[in-house]
């Protein structure tokens, strides 16, 4: 049978299975995968986590490096997103150039970490003007079974948790200081499936989805980022819910990067 | 979005509740849209909108390129979203950045989730948005542009795509932000409805929104889109007319 016509039984499955509000892996609508987080996974990184949220695997990496402000934000540091959906993760991944649906991960997970004001930027000074630090977050993508972005961001978050200023290798000062988290930003996505809709699609199901909503909140009670992905539609009523769903497991999510 | 250690905040809502341009919360930017503005296109329309000007133009649907994009049971649609270099400030650098290939997704997916694509197995509708001039609000204006063109291209659809973002500005959920309210607000959130469902086919966020401020905001954007739809059918109308001017109007000056 040729790979369209499985895939196509298989969407037909989930959407069947989505009626009676079941899916393919036994979980419910409202079930979310569970997730591990290893902090500093990397010893060569500043700061570091890999984050499996069941299958699925993401590996941030921090790098820390003194450059020059910005002359419009003398006072501040930069940050600056990247995700990579490496070929290694999933067949349908190529090597070259970014992938729009890389961008869009990257880009994402980004916006969440900067609307919350994540890190306060101008603690990344060093001298006004002159030097500051650019914190660098690179995401990889290992293992690709669905809900990229928030895997993404679990892996940023709890990397930014454990990163350390290294201040003793570019002699700024005499000891290496931890990074500062002021808020704690959490992306959770959900799938609409026909008339139901799931939060924290796997692979399969995104492949039947009809639209992806993400969704971040902060500790605070925030929705701090959105974006809605794939060919697809919610109703204003749909959204005002699944932030009331996105604030239940991000809270839940929270404690898991805390303690990571 | 607040920049750090910027220039100082301008005073964005006045102590009447007026914005920076003397607007009501509630109120839209003048919108102008002219359809059928390009000769080459299948079908094209010129938006002004406050004070962006975008063009956009349809081509399909045609053949697929490059070709391994083909899929054998519906068109693809594909959608290019472009900043002219000297269409802000400080010039941009010409070219796809990933903002520019973020928002080009997005529109591409809003209105695949529009366009009958079965209905043209094999080819590509592909949709290019210029922004010759901008100040906030590119992409809705680009979308509602873009889906114009799409009618005057004759492309079958469920049904237009109005589209308008509300932002929170001064502490107050506003409707369709300039620029000022966009880079000093605190809250931006672009969306694009299917006035027919009642359902959103782009939705966007940054910022910092409570659920009920996010509530109200979906429901103020909504009904800022219907307002802009009934602008656009008025654009389709007259382009058809048959007391239309020319078929083909020309850039207006």
């Amino acid at each position: 049978m040729s790979e369209e016509v499985t895939a196509e039984i298989l969407t037909t499955h989930i959407l069947d299975l989505a009626r009676e509000g079941r899916r393919l892996d036994g979980r419910k609508p409202d079930d979310y995968r569970s997730i591990r987080i290893e902090s500093g996974f990397v010893v060569s990184a500043d700061g570091s986590a890999m984050a499996h949220i069941g299958d699925t695997t993401a590996l941030c990496g921090i790098k820390l490096e003194p450059g020059k402000p910005y002359p419009d934000t003398p006072n501040a540091g930069t940050l600056t997103t990247n995700a990579e959906l490496i070929p290694l993760s999933s067949p349908t991944f190529e090597p070259g150039p970014p992938h729009p649906r890389a961008i869009e991960v990257s880009r994402v997970v980004d916006r969440a970490i900067r609307a919350a004001e994540t890190i306060d930027l101008t603690k990344l000074c060093v001298t006004p003007g002159e030097k500051s630090w650019v914190c660098y977050v690179d995401v990889h993508i290992l293992d690709h079974a669905g809900n990229l972005i928030d895997a993404g961001s679990l892996a940023a978050l709890a990397a930014l948790t454990h990163t350390t200023f290294p201040n003793k290798r570019f002699g700024i000062a005499q000891a290496d200081a931890p990074l500062v988290i002021q808020h704690y930003p959490l992306e959770v996505s959900f799938a609409r499936l026909g008339e139901t809709i799931v939060v924290d699609p796997s692979f399969e199901e995104e492949q039947a989805a009809h639209g992806r909503l993400t969704i971040a909140t902060d500790e605070l009670g925030n929705v701090v980022a959105m974006q809605k992905g794939l060919v697809g539609a919610f109703s204003p009523e749909d959204v005002k819910e699944l932030v009331d769903r996105a604030f239940r497991h991000g809270d839940r999510h929270r404690e898991i990067v805390r303690r990571s | 979005m607040g920049s750090v250690g910027a220039a100082e905040v301008p005073v964005l809502l006045g102590p009447d509740g007026r914005r920076i341009d003397g607007r009501a919360l509630d109120e839209l930017r003048p919108i102008k849209i002219t359809a059928g503005s390009l000769h080459q296109a299948d079908g094209s329309a010129y938006v002004e909108w406050g004070m962006n000007k975008v063009m956009a133009a349809v081509y399909g649907p045609r053949e697929v390129h490059p070709r391994h994009l083909q899929e054998n049971n519906k068109a693809i649609v594909q959608c290019k979203y472009n900043m002219a270099a000297f269409a802000v400030d400080e010039r941009k650098r010409p070219g796809l950045d990933r903002r520019s290939q973020e928002i080009s997704k997005v529109i591409a997916e809003a209105f695949e989730s529009v366009i009958f694509v079965e209905e043209f197995p094999r080819t590509s509708i592909d949709v290019y948005i210029e922004v010759l001039q901008a100040n906030a609000g590119t992409r809705c204006a680009g979308i509602v542009a873009a889906s114009v063109a799409l009618a005057d291209a004759g492309i079958p659809m469920v049904d237009l795509l109005p589209a308008v973002a509300v932002g929170k500005v001064g502490g107050a959920i506003a409707l369709d932000l300039r620029k000022e309210e966009d880079n000093f607000g605190e809250a931006d959130l672009p969306m694009a409805l299917v006035p027919q469902s009642g359902r959103l086919v782009l939705i966007q966020m940054e910022g910092h929104m409570t659920r009920e401020e996010l509530s109200r905001s979906l429901d103020l954007g909504v009904a800022g889109c219907r307002k802009i739809y009934g602008i656009m059918k008025d654009a389709l109308r007259s382009r058809y007319s048959p007391d239309a001017p020319a078929p083909r109007a020309e850039v207006p000056a």
